[in-house]
């Protein structure tokens, strides 16, 4: 399925209501979620217009790239871009599950081609690259097509003078692709140090959970970094600490709340904010340019 | 002497060649069936020697990067270069000693270098923390690579590391922006990069200081993204299946250069570079000076732009 066709299936069911509990075609989709905050079932109709923010305790669930890309673009502003990068498996990697059934089931499940999608977009009317991470693709590990697409992000935003907005969610390194895989964050952090040699802006926001090589490179490299409420973020995930020192981890490790707190990300910001929080801020990364206008 | 660490792989020959010395102490002159089977037991010995080590599978590759008393960086440090000048701290939290950074002079060519440091006792090893930094290493990595931007040092490094640590503190001062900020500062320093793994290349810990202009690769180093013991728990719920892992990672040297990560290979003497490092030293140090002879001649934003084509190249996909 393609961002458009997802689009507009979205739209088709935008019509579909919390009450009408009558569509059963929906229903046997899994339209009903369990909050990973607080147990309570939720409808996922009204969950999405909601942003999938639970609206009993606030937790932010997991969107997929095409519904955050939804909720920060301006209508019929997002145009995909390296929609044709897709992934192989340069390795032949086939320990336990070969790497290609993995594509392929996560191709099947997520409708997309790979764990990041990038485009050019507007935001309240501001020019942006925008890239998306989407965690249903094997947990949106960084591989060649993950580090190309970002690094080609940055490039294009370059050449274009534009600023780069990178929603990021991430287990790490794609270990299917091997050594590969590692480079794209020596790739991906070269790319990004040139777009903000020139000047530019770059804003990224942490979502649950971005981890690995993904955080130790292009994600936390931004001018700003914004978190999501409750978002995981680190380098080693935590159970890797705590079998390393042998201790229990002190509560709410590695939150966004933690590493707001350690001075590790600029803000925390809700999910129902964020798209207007993001306007506010570029206007101030791009002053230099918009006097030069 | 000290026995020297046994590796799983060479238990059955270090068996044979532990009773064949005990053979050779007994007086056997008035013996000559006795003889006779020494003899063969010795020949039987060389050629489990050559089976055993002309064909190291990864894994066994991967025990000989983690040998205890196989060359390190500090070996390099004083086995190559003269005028050495250690630098220390990060300016900001502390010294991680698990960094080495410096100067050091190779033949007339004066350097800033850098490398991972594991220890060679216990005692070296929790203050170094067997070579796995904190965020305040890279940081003093990262000190190291400006003064070599700033006045014209080309950068050698050396790596050998299981991997950043993954601990609370390491977290909580930022291990990931360490990393991160370490990549893009190397990937835009306008001087060449030679870059050695001489031991265990573990990720991200050992990539911020990993890449450059030249990435040459000790026959038993290994260079990957995760552990075979981390891959095999993620894959088979067990850390048992590593020797499968390791294969399937492609992390050796030889597999590195093959598919076009590494530039070359440094080989190393039957068994491993512990076995006898001083032709290693010697074999590592010509690979620098023939890097270097080919990079320095090169303008410094020429060579910035060749290090970016070199990473943008790196990466397989269709489209
Ligand atoms: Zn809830």
């Amino acid at each position: 399925m393609s961002i458009a066709d997802w689009f507009s299936a979205r739209e088709r069911r935008r019509y579909v209501r919390a009450g009408d509990v009558s569509v059963p075609a929906d229903v046997a989709d899994g339209v009903w979620v369990k909050c990973d905050g607080c147990g309570k079932t939720l409808y996922e109709g009204e969950l999405v217009e909601q942003l999938r923010v639970c609206r009993h305790c606030g937790h932010h669930l997991a969107m997929t790239a095409p519904q955050r890309i939804e909720s920060l673009a301006d209508e019929g502003s997002f145009e995909e871009t390296e929609k044709g990068l897709t992934p192989v498996d340069p390795l032949s990697f086939a320990a336990a599950k070969p790497y290609t059934e993995s594509l392929a089931s996560a191709r099947e499940k997520s409708g997309l081609e790979e764990a990041v999608v990038t485009g050019r977009a507007r935001i309240g009317g501001i020019p942006v690259m925008l890239a998306v991470m989407d965690f249903r693709f094997i947990g949106a590990s960084m591989g060649s097509v993950v580090g190309e697409k970002i690094a080609r992000l940055f490039e294009q935003a370059t050449a274009a003078r534009l600023p780069v907005i990178i929603v990021t969610a991430s287990g790490g390194a794609r270990m299917q692709e091997g050594m590969f895989s590692l480079m794209q964050m020596a790739k991906t952090a070269a790319a990004a140090k040139r777009h903000s040699d020139a000047g530019l802006a770059y804003v990224s926001v942490l979502t649950n959970p971005t981890y690995g090589g993904v955080t130790a490179s292009f994600a936390v490299l931004a001018d700003v970094l914004i978190a999501e409420p409750g978002a995981m973020i680190g380098f080693a995930g935590p159970r890797l600490v705590e079998q390393t020192i042998r201790q229990k981890l002190p509560k709410g490790f590695q939150t966004a709340e933690f590493m707001l707190e350690h001075g590790m990300v600029d803000e925390v910001v809700p999910r129902a904010e964020l798209r207007e929080h993001l306007v506010t801020l570029l206007g101030y990364l791009r002053a230099r340019q918009d006097r030069a206008s | 002497m000290a026995r020297r660490h046994i590796m799983e792989f060479e238990r059955p020959l270090v068996e044979l060649e532990s009773k064949l010395a005990e053979l050779r102490r007994l007086d056997l002159t008035g013996d000559p069936q006795l003889l006779l089977e020494v003899s063969a037991l010795a020949e039987e010995i060389e050629r489990l020697r050559r089976e055993t080590y002309e064909h190291l599978d990864p894994w066994a590759r991967v025990q000989i990067s983690r040998h205890p008393e196989r060359p390190k960086t500090d070996d390099y440090v004083t086995a190559l270069f003269t005028d050495v000048i250690e630098i220390h701290g990060d300016r900001a939290y502390g010294d991680d000693e698990a960094i080495f950074a410096g100067f050091g002079t190779y033949g007339t060519r004066k350097l800033v270098i850098l490398g991972h440091r594991k220890g060679t006792d216990t005692k070296s090893n929790v203050r170094r923390n067997f070579g796995s930094p904190h965020p305040e290493g890279y940081r003093k990595a990262m000190r190291a690579m400006r003064l070599a931007d700033k006045f014209g040092l080309p950068i050698v490094t050396f790596l050998d590391t299981a991997g950043a640590y993954p601990g609370i503190e390491a977290e909580e001062r930022g291990q990931a922006l360490a990393i991160a900020e370490s990549l893009a500062l190397l990937s835009g320093v306008r001087v060449p990069v030679v870059v050695f793994g001489i031991g265990e290349g573990g990720s991200g810990g050992a990539l911020a200081i990993g890449f450059g202009d030249r990435l040459i690769m000790l026959e038993n180093a290994y260079y990957s993204v995760i552990s075979p013991e981390m891959c095999s728990n993620i894959l088979y719920k067990d850390p048992g299946q590593a020797k499968t892992a390791a294969e399937c990672l492609k992390m050796t040297a030889d597999e590195l250069v093959a598919i076009g990560i590494a530039d070359e290979v440094v080989r190393e003497p039957l068994g491993g570079a512990h076995r006898d490092p001083a032709p290693v030293f010697e074999a590592v140090g010509a690979a620098l000076a023939r890097a270097l002879d080919e990079l320095v001649s090169q303008e410094g934003h020429e060579l910035v732009e060749r290090r970016y084509a070199r990473l943008r190249e790196i990466g397989e996909y269709g489209s």
